[in-house]
């Protein structure tokens, strides 16, 4: 039983990042902009909310929310920043949306190293590690529920489940969220009613950007005590938890949640007897998540469809 | 046609000094006093002998093909980025049949070598190829799917077959497996003491521009290239047509994962006794493909110019470490001639339906 909470108390490290840069890219798509940035935008995030906590944190203190949602709040500018020049090549110059996707994630890591080397003269920024929450109290005591869900855990993962339920509120029922879809589906027929589509998809883009770069600070933080201008293809991983989850908030969590079990387990499977003696090595554990994926893409995508405007700059003049 | 040319190369000068000169305020901020010599040593380093000439085509030579594979999917409507997994499956391919074919006479084995990478990276290509023709699924997020697969894959293999356990690495090629200098290394060299210190720059850049060449007529010159170009532009044009869309996502996606397959062997068959990491990790030249591609504005031949401009920024950047900077400088100085670059294609465009316009 120790073992069944272990690996769900991990799972929520692994998913909830993803749930929360999935989610960002899902506004970004849903509004009609391809966001293959994810993974810059992650990385950015991480760099300058952990530069954030490594020059203002009090290593003195036990734990220390207070500073962790001020890096939070740090990361998820910085994310707004890069998001935005995404967003001005994307809407504005209706340049193709995968190569600035793709400058911006070549940016990003080479940008953090670069800094952290001039700076700190080493590739990574460290770290302290004062924000894990033992058990939560009063809750963290409720039997079966208490291990899950409220031990071992991190203020980071309340606010994933928070995200994923304003998100899905946003989305299906308010004005907002209709408008967005539309700018998605048919630029033409919601500019027709009077959207203003230019604006609607810098909205996605921004939430987008917002919320890449503080998954990336809320992935580093409880696997790492150093960032060294790497998210580990969580961005990518998260673009692909977004089209497994079909654009669709519910179903992104629960690609978020496949993945981080899959994934915790790679890591773990040394600790569980049943899976060590399988004799599988190890390099098949680590891509069960991958080639899962593939697997379950190739048997559900055949009738899933994209939102139809994505990666189309918006043309006035074309009906 | 000429003017075309000649607007897409003054473009992408203008998007070049532009990225440089964001490089120079990065160094400019970072410090004042050292950063015109450091940037002066990154511009001329790789001009400063003949030696340094080769060096410069030889660190060309994959991220040509690799910027090939993604040129050529880009022609064809696809985006391979999943080059870095077809290089890395060539280059072990390469490896294994250089190490272990040695009944075979070396010219045999080194063309073994090649064409055995290029049939692992079209198989490897393949995979998203398949999916995306039959099942719907976007080829970029199978193809990082497939990076990631046989990252791990590869490392697990090398483990167990040609490892060199001391260096965590594939064990060294023989000498002979290499591929030959036709006589580059005299061209290239500088005098060192009483004799002379060569590159290793050998015939794979030759390849390398060969195969852009071939590319070239393929999708400029054949009808096969012209389907295949077809399909990219408007499917269902394509599909009235007459041409079975289906069979040549695959194909495209093949020829992409052969092209970058053949650039993993050339990386590695270069006799500076580089090996291949056995330690999981994607390979960069799949991604610096990427850039190598967009800067050589999808045109084949572009792509020969880009991928020795690249080489060259980065060999010149590795020199300014003396002066306290790091050779991501040169990433972002890529990366945001890269950004600007999508602004070119755009700008390009838009001139030339003008001059198309004022023409009729």
């Amino acid at each position: 039983m120790d073992m069944f909470y272990f690996i769900l108390q991990n799972t929520m490290f692994f998913m909830i990042p993803l749930l929360i840069v999935a989610l960002g890219g899902m506004f970004s798509e849903r509004s009609g902009v391809v966001n293959i940035a994810l993974e810059g935008k992650m990385v950015m995030g991480a760099f300058t909310g952990v530069l954030f906590l490594n020059i203002f944190q009090n290593p003195e203190r036990v734990t220390d929310h207070g500073i962790l949602l001020l890096a939070l709040l740090v990361a998820m500018i910085t994310g707004i920043v890069i998001a935005l020049l995404h967003a001005f090549a994307a809407i504005n110059l209706k340049a193709n949306q995968i190569i600035s996707g793709i400058a911006i994630n070549m940016f990003a890591p080479a940008f953090a190293i670069y800094v952290a080397v001039f700076y700190l003269h080493e590739q990574h920024v460290p770290f302290i590690n004062q924000f894990r929450i033992a058990s939560v109290p009063l809750l963290g005591d409720i039997p079966i529920l208490g291990p899950l869900l409220f031990q071992r855990t991190y203020i980071t993962t309340y606010l994933g489940f928070l995200i994923f339920g304003i998100s899905a509120f946003v989305l299906y029922k308010t004005k907002f969220g209709l408008r967005l879809r539309a700018c998605g589906e048919h630029p033409q027929a919601a500019d027709s009613v009077g959207v203003n589509v230019a604006k609607v998809r810098y909205a996605g883009v921004l939430i987008s950007g917002a919320l890449a770069g503080m998954g990336g600070l809320i992935w580093i933080i409880p696997i790492s005590t150093r960032f060294g201008g790497s998210v580990a293809g969580y961005g990518f991983l998260a673009l692909a938890v977004l089209i497994f989850g079909a654009w669709k908030p519910k179903r992104i969590l629960f690609a978020a949640f496949f993945f981080g079990i899959m994934q915790t387990v790679a890591n773990s499977f040394t600790g569980i007897p049943f899976l060590l003696n399988l004799g599988i090595p190890a390099s098949f554990y680590n891509m069960a998540p991958y080639i899962a994926t593939l697997i379950l893409l190739a048997f559900t995508s055949k009738n899933t469809q994209a939102p139809k405007a994505v990666g189309q700059p918006y043309d006035k003049g074309q009906r | 046609m000429k003017r075309d040319g000649l607007l897409s190369f003054l473009s992408t000068l203008v998007v070049i000094i532009a990225g440089l000169a964001i490089g120079l305020i990065v160094l400019l901020v970072s410090d004042v006093e050292r950063a015109f010599p450091a940037f002066w040593t990154m511009l001329s380093f790789g001009s400063r002998s003949m030696r340094n000439i080769g060096d410069v085509l030889l660190g060309a030579t994959p991220i040509i093909l690799t910027g090939l594979s993604v040129t050529f999917a880009f022609k064809t409507g696809l985006f391979n980025i999943g080059a870095a997994g077809q290089f890395a499956f060539g280059g072990f391919v390469a490896i294994y049949i250089g190490v272990q074919f040695t009944f075979l006479p070396p010219a045999l084995r080194i063309i073994c070598s090649i064409l055995g990478a290029a049939l692992a990276g079209a198989v490897w290509g393949a995979i998203p190829g398949l999916l995306k023709a039959y099942r719907n699924v976007h080829e970029v997020i199978t193809s990082i799917m497939t990076n990631y697969i046989g990252m791990y894959l590869i490392s697990y293999t090398i483990q167990n077959t040609i490892f060199d356990l001391g260096r965590t690495t594939t064990v060294l090629l023989p000498d002979d497996s290499n591929l030959p200098t036709l006589g580059l290394d005299v061209i290239f060299r500088e005098p060192l003491g009483t004799g002379y210190r060569s590159s290793a720059v050998n015939a794979g850049i030759v390849i390398a521009i060969l195969i852009a060449v071939l590319v070239y007529i393929i999708l400029d010159k054949t009808k096969f290239g012209y389907e295949l170009k077809a399909c990219g532009f408007n499917k269902d044009a394509a599909k009235y047509a007459g041409i079975n869309q289906n069979t040549n996502i695959v194909r495209s996606m093949m020829i992409c994962g052969a092209i970058a397959g053949v650039g993993g062997a050339l990386n590695f068959m270069n006799g500076t006794g580089l090996s291949m990491n056995a330690m999981p990790v994607l390979a960069a030249e799949g991604f610096t493909g990427i850039s190598v591609a967009f800067l050589g504005l999808t045109n084949p031949i572009g792509v020969i110019f880009s991928g020795i401009f690249v080489s060259y920024l980065f060999l010149g950047g590795a020199r300014m470490q003396p002066f306290g900077f790091s050779l991501e400088l040169v990433q972002i100085v890529i990366s945001v001639i890269i950004y600007f670059c999508a602004f070119v294609l755009l700008v390009k465009n838009n001139l030339g339906t003008l001059f198309f316009k004022r023409k009729e």
